[in-house]
Order: C-alpha cells, then structure tokens, then sequence
C-alpha cells in the first residue's frame, strides 16, 4: 500500500458567484453603454463562471468622469481619513479571504494553495501598508507635501488578478488619487468582489470604478485625456505601445512587463534548497509570473546532480482539480495562453533543445501543461530568450561567475534573478552585477508590500511596493 | 534490501583519517536554513483526509517506538508500556501494534517479556544516555548488557563533545565500536541530539558520519533537551538517507524523536517522509517515532475516525 | 572682411570639435554649421554638425565607459565631479566670454551663470556618495530574509540640453546623470553650443573618464531621433526638445522603453535643484537575502 492523498477539495460553498455582473462605476453596478457582455469561464473546467458587462469608450467616459468628481473629495480628505478606508479594505480582504481565495482559484485555475497562502495574505497586507502612508506622506521623502496627480487608469494581468489590484489600488488611493481599473477579461470576478468591498467599507462613490473588458477598454482608458496617471503590468508589446499612446501627454506612466529571469545555482549552492527555489521560480503559478526563474544557469560541474535532483523533485509535483488543498499544480488560465507555451516548447524542441515532461496525469477538461524541463538549452534557443509564461525551465550551463552574469544579463528584459551559494561575497558582487530589479539570493518568487518591485529595460519602469511604489502615485 | 551497512561501498575510504572525514563532511552541500523550513512547513500545509488519513494513522502507530525514559521507571510501568506496544487499543483489535518498547539496559528483561510473542521490539538506549558523557569502555559495557538482556534494537547517543569539537573520527569510531558491541543481533539507532548540534549543516554532517560508521537508523533526540525532533530537522535526515542510498545502495532509517505529540504532527511527518525520501521508508523498519503521547493522539484520531465521533482521554489507556 | 589695422596681432581662431570617447573629432560627416552670437548675429565659430553616425559613435563610447563608471565607488565620481568644478573654475573668464556671446549676455551675468555653473557641479559632486542613503534602504519584510533596495545607475543616456541655457542648463543636466553613474552622450543647445563643446575640453582635463560624458553639437531633430531609437540607449532626457519633436522622441523611446524625461516648461536652472534629475535615471535594484529562521524551532543558521 502506498500514502495516496485522498481528494482533500476546498468547499465552494464559501462563494456565491452571480449568473451576471455589471461594470462598477460611480458605487453602482451597471450594464455596459451598448450592452456588451462576456463571460468568464474556469480554466481548470472550462465552465462558464459568470456574465460580464464588458466596458466600451462610452463606459470609460462615464467612469474617468466618476473618478474625476471623486478625485475632489478623495484628495481633500485628510491622509489619516483615507488611511482608515484602507485600513477597512484591509480588514475586509482578510475577512473575506477564504471567500476570496476560492473564487479567485476558479476564476484563474492557480492551486487553492496559492491563493490562500500567497495571493490572499499579501492583498490584505498590501493594503495594511499604504493605509499606513496615507498620513504620513510628508515622511516620504518627495517633498513637504506631495500632492496626488489625479485620475490613475490602471490596468491589470490575469496571473495574480486580486494581487495586482491591490498593488495598484492601494497606493493610489493612499496618496489621494482616484482610479479606474481593468481586469483582465479571462479574470474579472475578483475585483467586482473588490467593489464589493469597497461598497463594505463605506468608500465614497467613485474613488474606485472597475471596468471588465478586453484590450480594447484599456487602450480606451490609457488614451482617455483626462486620465493622470497610467499603470499597467502584463506584456511588454503593449506595454510599449501603451509607452507610444502616452507619449507627448503629461500621463505618468508606469509599467511592470515582461522577464527571462535567470536563476543562477554555483557549485557551492545548498542544492537541496536551490532545487526547491528552482521549483518554487519556474512552477508557481504554473509559472505564469512575470518574474519567474524560467532560465536555469547552473554551473557546468554541478549540472547533472541539479538536474537529477531537479527531475526528481518535479516527479513529486501534485497537478490537479485546483481546489484541491494537496494541488501544486493548478489549470493555464486560457486555451490562448496554453496554445502560446504549447507552441514555444515545440519551438524549443523543434531547435534541438532536450525536453523531459514531468509524469503526471492531464485532465480531460480544461487547460493543462505538465511541468517541463529543456535541458542542452543555448543561449541562441527561442526558449532561452523569448518570454514563455508557463511551467518550462531552460537549463543552460556556465562555468565562471563571470559568464553566469553575462549570460544572466544577455536579454532584453531586466526584472528578476536568483543567486544560489554558500558564498556571502559571492552573493553580494554577483548580486551587484545583475541587470535587474529584484534579485533573490537562496531564495525564489518572494514579495512583500515593503519591498520594491519593478523592472530594468524592456521589464518596465517604476517600481510598486514600498516607498518607492509611492512615486508613482505622486506628482513629483 | 540489507539492514547492515556493507563494510565496503563507494565511501569507505572517507574515513581513513580525521583530515579525510573533515574533508568529507565539509564537502557537503551546505543548508540553507530559511529555505529547508519553510519545504518542511510547505510539506506540512498537506490535507490528509478519509482514507488517506486512515492509512496514515495506523501507519504512524505501527512506527512508535513507545518509550519510557525515566529514573522513577519500574518494571511494573515496563510491563504496562509493554501491553500497550502490543495492543494499543483495547477496545479495537485491529489497531496495529506499535514497532518496539523503548526502555533504560536494566529494564530490558522485563520490556523483553512483556512483548513476547508480539511483532513488537524492545529497544534500548546505551552509551551513558542522554548525556553520553561516560569512558568508552563504559558505554559499550552498556551497550552489551543490553544487548545480553535482549534488545532488539539499540539507540545511542554521540559524543556531541568531541563532534563540536571537531573530533569526527572520534566519534566515527565511537559509533563502530557500539556497532561492534550490537554483534549483528540488534540494529543500532544513533541519536545525534540535534538541539546541541545547533546548526543544519551540523545535523547533515552527523547523519552522513552516522550513516559512514554503520548506523542502522539516525535518530535525531533524546527527548531530553529543549529542541528535539522537528519538521525540518527530520526532513533533512530524510535527504541524507535517501543521498546515502543513491551512492551507496544502503538504506538507513530515520526516527525522530521528542516533541511529537499529536496525530496532526505524525501525518505531517509522514508526508515529508513520503514527499522526501520516498515510500521505500513509508514502513516501520525505516522510519520510526520516538514517542509516549503521541501514541494516545493517534489512537483517539483513529477512534473518531471510526465512529465518527471525537473521542477523549477516557476512552485510551493512560499506560 | 575686415577693417582691423594689420598691424594688430592676428588672434587664434578655436577649431571647435565635438568629445566622444575622451577625444575631440571632428563630425564623420565633415560638415560644420556656423554659430552666431545671440544678440548681434555676429560670427562665433564653425561648430561640428553632427550627423547620424556620430550619435551612434557616441553611444558606442558610453556603452564602453559605463562599466567602469557605475562601478567606480560612489566617493571617487564626487572627487571627480568635483575636480570638474575645479576646472571649469579655472577658465572662469573664458566661459564667461562665450556664454556671454552664445547668449547675448553682460559680462556681470555670464560670469555669474558660469560661477553657478561650477557651484552646480560642487552640488552634485556632493550627492553621489549620499544618493543611494536616501534612494535606496533597507526594507523590512515579513519573513526571515534581509532585504535591501539599492539604487543603481539606468546605463547610458541621451540628453538633450537645454536650448536657451547654454552652459549652466548643460551642466544641470548632465551632471545629475553622470554623478549616478550613468554616462551621458549629450546634444548641445543647437544655436549656442560652443559652452558645450569647450566643456568637453574641461571635462577631458577633470579625470573624468573617456566616453562618460559625450558631446554632440548639430541639429537637434536630426541626432535626437537616432538616439530615441537606439537600442543601447537606455534614457532619454528631452529637456532640449521642442514638445513636437518630444512627443516623436518620446514614441521612438517605447521601442525599447527608454525612461523618458519629458521637457519641462519654464525650468529654472539658477535655483538650487531637488533632487529628481538624480532619481530619473536610477533604477532600484532589491536583494533578498535568505537570513536564519524567525522561529525558535531549533536548529537555525
């Protein structure tokens, strides 16, 4: 007899997911201007969740207009008044957060495991945080009195939809702003949940408007003239476009894009933990994260005893029904992005790159990738330079810390890297040579709402998370 | 699959000499500890429900190695531990036994007695327990009276002394000289008291010294000091084994030991064991709990799951 | 023509040239356009009329000199900012007579833009061993890890200087950009960029390495362009550009998203500036640094 986990799903029972949903502006819920509507479907099933209203130019008209009424009252209110709203939200997130991790489990296909121990704990702490700055932004360090820029359009990913509505929403709002935000349309239903929220915690009508919608509606209000500000995480294609429409407007413009990140194990590493961070950087949310280690620079003399380790150890990953508490592996969000990394792992095996697929079972419903390694990997393979998005590794090799960071830093992108070794110094000047914003030394895919976040070149600029993701918010 | 280290596989060189096992043992990867806990905390997020629960109770109880440890220990308490090891619960024959008694040298007799005729072992902590602060010849006359008592299974403890002081092949031939003593007739556990080793990169260092000496088992505690067996500790001793076998072919057992007290924690244990070193260990000739509580928890989680009901301490023998 | 007594001492002309990489060339293009002064449309100087080529030269020199730069110790940029400062002090009374004719100036106010063009840089050379301690900090994240934000030098950056500002504006933008770290390939005020030029004689006697600072003089909207679009171009400051020919800059910067530094209308150089020309080209890099555990649960470190 063997210790087979028995079925341990989350109930979702905890959430009450309506047949249909309204864009949120100005505090009420509304049909869309020309009554469009999409629905939301489970990638893990492919059951259709929920109908959405979908937001066209007249919708963003109406709520660029809401935020812009609210924009007085928000920004008038003494910092400490808009602390307590946060604070609220804050305590509302938690309250809600079983509630809210299972819905967001069905909505984007992520494990329950991660919803609940990951995304859930650092929304609520993300708005415990700027609650905190919301008085004491004279401390900030720009300037005696910082003044909000106005309305900020924000538009957001579907990889860690609740997350990043919390790194966008909080700090603006704690520095006065109002905002208009979009869900990516594969992912709406957390934050119409959010509105709810806000509806909870007595937040004035406007400060917060959600509008569901496709590409079109964020092209629609990054464009709008009266928005201030601009935030946007998701591709580097449009965020380049987004950095086009902006240009020649007085539009402060932050992007958090794409990454290639590299994970950098020396010889001397605690291999054992570098393969969990190994694991944890390329298949946490199924690797679908923008600063995932996607790219495995591990040291010619250790090669074969990480990759081993490395196999074996992604031979224990659970995939499965992502409510299921025991899950490590949870559903791709759409059928478009599986077609993307289907076809990238093709590229990479069609260019002679070694591919070894993790033994596990594929459900018949809904949309899957097994976990997969390609070994023999170049620098010259697509699968080593383009962003993939999903749960395959490249595995190159170097034999110098020299060559390690050349080729860590061989990439357009510049917005994670992880150092793996016993070797303090070697940490701190590997760490100092690193073209890129986040660097995890002994350790992988760690946020906190103190700690900047953001990219070097083509991975975006500006930075959210902690002081610095202040500035964004702020007209200096 | 043999219970004796093969006098020579692929490392017997390591330990011709102090310099060679200090090369050896400092040529370990090192641990990082930040990452080893929060593996052993991720392991220990596991939902073990209905079967897979059932499955891990009676597997846990079936691992306890059900101890007694003090100086106001009778023959009379012996003789009650005994029938408990036997027959766990009363009330339901088909809970397993537990894997052995465990007991002081001069109360093997009576612990041999009172298993007889059962699956269950006794064991016996030697080598001047818990302190092990005694002359060599000291220790392994422990070791022997013991082993003539009857012990199944004898759990001693390393010099930490001379380990913290760099005296590896010390206590490398410390180890082999108990194993000597054991005579082939009863396995021997090596308890590395893990608290006073302090750091990681110790404990990993003290299981592949234990495991190059001859140990049939590395355990980590006495149960006698303020840390005893934890998640990571163990998880650890799992990744040392499992590395042992790869090279070496030999498999070795790991038993935690102190501070598992509930069910909850077992099956936490026994996820690590089978998300670490794999389901080869998933049996009680590899892995075992150093334990007295814990074996009560168990039972109680088993009734409940059985009836249905939480059960409570009344309806579990004290013993 | 002229009607000056020939027996008046002929005076030496200066063949103005343009700084890349630690040396003066001319333009690859061998064309120069003519400088007039501001007030009387007099004849200054033939000045280099950079072309296309030139700019790429130019970033290919910065790329080179960035390692180094950024990887010089934050005291050594501040001495030799400061060395700078020296030397532009030096020839005050040269500065003085060509920002004066570049902009039309008294002799009283051009040499009192120049001694604020030399305090500027003593300014800088003072911030950058004190950028990172306010920038950068330690941030106290809820887990066991220590975790540090740095801030860093973006890499090379196009500056377009001022128009108006011939030497005090140049140096208020091209000293925040290098004293970070970064290195500079800077396109001079196209009508008055004899300042410029000649500040690139300063800098080349002022330890400053080859190829941090690089000076172009020519048509702002013909180099402007090559630099917005270059890939290995990693900033752009637009304080010189004309809002049409920003907003095109700015477009050409999303190719490789550039950090742009929109123009600013009515920026005062003379006051004492914030310290945001520092911060625009920085990034913030953050470590996190696995630490002991948090807990009491035994063995730890």
């Amino acid at each position: 007899m063997t210790f087979e986990y028995a079925p341990a799903p989350e109930s979702r029972s905890v959430v009450d997911i309506a047949p249909s949903y309204g864009l949120f502006v100005d505090g009420e819920f509304t049909e869309a201007a020309d009554g469009r509507v999409f629905k939301t479907v489970s990638p893990s099933t492919e059951e259709v969740l929920s109908e959405m209203a979908r937001a066209g130019e007249a919708d963003v008209d109406r709520a660029v207009a809401a935020a812009r009424r609210a924009f007085e009252g928000w920004s008038a209110l003494p910092g400490s008044e808009r602390a307590k709203y946060l604070f609220r939200i804050a305590r509302i997130v938690q309250e809600r957060s079983r509630e809210l991790a299972v819905l967001e489990t069905l909505d984007n296909g992520k494990p329950i495991k991660e919803t609940r121990d990951a995304d859930l704990p650092l929304v609520a702490a993300h708005f415990f945080y700027y609650a905190g700055w919301a008085d004491k932004l004279e401390h900030a360090g720009y300037g005696p009195a910082p003044k909000p820029l106005g309305v900020a359009a924000q538009v957001i990913p579907w990889n860690f939809p609740l997350l990043m509505l919390a790194w966008k929403i909080a700090p603006a709002l704690a520095t006065g702003n109002t905002v208009v935000l979009k869900p990516a349309e594969t992912t709406p239903l957390s934050a119409l949940f959010f509105a709810d929220i806000c509806r909870q915690a007595g937040l004035p009508k406007g400060v917060v408007n959600i509008l569901p919608g496709y590409g079109d509606t964020g092209a629609a209000l990054v464009a709008h003239p009266d928005v201030n500000k601009v935030a946007f995480t998701g591709s580097t294609a449009v965020g380049k476009a987004i950095a086009r429409t902006v240009a020649g407007t007085r539009k402060k413009l932050t992007l958090e894009l794409g990454g290639k990140g590299a994970n950098i194990v020396f010889d001397d590493a605690p291999v054992d933990q570098a393969v969990e961070g190994i694991v944890n950087g390329i298949f946490f949310n199924q690797g679908q994260v923008c600063c995932a280690g996607s790219r495995l620079l591990v040291q010619e003399s250790v090669h074969d005893e990480v990759l081993d380790a490395l196999k074996r150890r992604i031979s224990t990953l659970r995939l499965g029904d992502p409510l299921d508490k025991n899950t490590d592996i949870g559903a791709i969000n759409s059928a478009e992005q599986l077609a993307r990394i289907s076809s990238l792992a093709d590229q990479g095996e069609a260019e002679g790159a070694e591919r070894w697929t993790a033994p596990c079972e594929i459900p018949s419903a809904g949309y899957w990738f097994a976990p997969t390694v390609f070994s023999g990997v170049t620098q010259a393979h697509t699968v080593a330079r383009d962003e993939i998005f999903g749960p395959v590794l490249s595995v190159l090799t170097f034999r110098t810390p020299d060559e390690a960071v050349a080729k860590a830093n061989n990439t357009a992108y510049g917005l994670s890297a992880g150092i793996w070794t016993d070797k303090g110094s070697r940490i701190l000047a590997v760490a100092n040579k690193l073209r890129a914003g986040v660097v995890w030394s002994n350790t992988f895919n760690k946020f906190d709402p103190t700690s900047p976040f953001g990219g070097y070149k083509e991975s975006g600029y500006g930075r959210e998370g902690g002081r610095h993701g202040l500035e964004a918010y702020l007209d200096v | 699959m043999s219970t004796t280290p093969s006098p020579t596989h692929a490392l017997t060189d390591v330990a011709a000499s102090d310099a060679s096992l200090r090369r050896f043992l400092h040529g370990l990867p090192g641990v990082d500890p930040v990452g080893l806990e929060a593996r052993a905390a991720a392991l220990g997020t596991r939902s073990i429900k209905t079967t897979a629960k059932a499955y891990a109770l009676d597997l846990a109880i079936s691992m306890v190695d059900l101890t007694t440890l003090e100086g106001a220990d009778t023959p009379g308490k012996v003789r009650a531990l005994g029938a408990k090891a036997v027959l766990p619960d009363p009330t339901d024959r088909t809970a397993p036994s537990t894997a052995a008694v465990c007991v002081y040298p001069d109360l093997v007799e009576v612990a041999k007695a009172a298993v007889a005729g059962s699956s269950v072992k006794v064991a016996s902590v030697a080598t001047a327990f818990p302190a092990g602060r005694a002359p060599l010849e000291v220790k392994l006359a422990d070791v022997r009276a013991a082993v003539a008592a009857g012990a199944d299974e004898v759990d001693m403890v390393i010099d930490r002394g001379a380990f913290l002081a760099g005296h590896y092949l010390k206590v490398y031939e410390e180890i082999t000289a108990v194993k000597e003593a054991c005579g082939g007739a009863a396995r021997l556990k090596v308890i590395f008291e893990t608290g006073e080793l302090s750091t990681y990169d110790n404990i990993r260092r003290a299981s592949w010294l234990a495991m190059l000496a001859g140990a049939d088992f590395i355990k980590t505690s006495t149960g006698k000091v303020a840390v005893n067996a934890t998640p990571a500790n163990t998880l650890l001793m799992l990744q040392a084994v499992r590395e042992f076998r790869d090279r070496t072919g030999v498999q070795i057992g790991v038993k935690p030991a102190g501070g598992i007290r509930t069910a909850k924690d077992a099956v936490k244990f026994l996820v690590i064991v089978n998300e670490t070193a794999g389901p080869d260990w998933l049996d009680n000739h590899w892995f075992r709990f150093g334990a007295s509580s814990l074996l009560n928890d168990l039972l109680m989680q088993r009734q409940k799951l059985a009836t249905g009901r939480y059960s409570g301490p009344d309806y579990v023998t004290v013993d | 023509m002229s009607d000056r007594p020939m027996s008046e001492r002929l005076s030496v002309f200066k063949t103005y040239k343009l700084y890349v990489g630690g040396r003066f060339p001319r333009s690859e293009s061998g064309r120069v356009y003519e400088v007039t002064g501001s007030k009387d449309g007099n004849w200054l100087a033939n000045a280099p009329l950079s072309s296309r080529k030139d700019a790429r030269d130019a970033v290919v020199a910065a790329r080179k000199a960035f390692g180094g730069w950024a990887g010089a110790t934050a005291y050594n940029r501040g001495q030799v900012l400061y060395r700078v400062a020296e030397m532009l002090e030096g020839r005050r009374s040269q500065f003085t007579r060509e920002v004066a004719e570049a902009e039309g100036l008294s002799k009283a106010k051009a040499a009192a833009l120049v001694d604020l063009s030399v305090d500027r840089l003593v300014w800088y050379a003072g911030w950058t061993d004190k950028i990172a301690q306010i920038a950068g900090g330690a941030n106290p994240v809820a887990g066991p890890f220590f975790n540090l934000s740095t801030p860093e030098p973006t890499g090379v950056v196009a500056v377009l200087a001022p128009q108006e500002s011939s030497l005090l504006g140049l140096v208020s933008v091209v000293a925040p950009v290098i004293a970070t770290g970064n290195t500079a390939v800077v396109v001079a005020s196209e009508r008055s960029p004899l300042p410029a030029l000649s500040f690139g004689e300063v800098l080349a006697t002022s330890d400053v390495p080859g190829g941090v600072v690089n000076v172009l003089s020519g048509r702002t909207a013909e180099i402007a362009p090559t630099l917005a679009s270059h890939m290995d171009v990693n900033a752009l400051d637009l304080t010189g550009a004309d809002a049409e020919l920003a907003t095109g800059l700015e477009v050409a910067a999303a190719d490789n998203l550039k950090r742009v530094l929109r123009p600013r209308t009515g920026e005062d150089f003379a006051a004492t500036p914030g310290t945001d020309r520092l911060t625009a080209f920085l990034e913030t890099k953050t470590v996190w640094h696995t630490t002991g555990s948090l807990g009491a649960s035994g063995s730890s470190y």
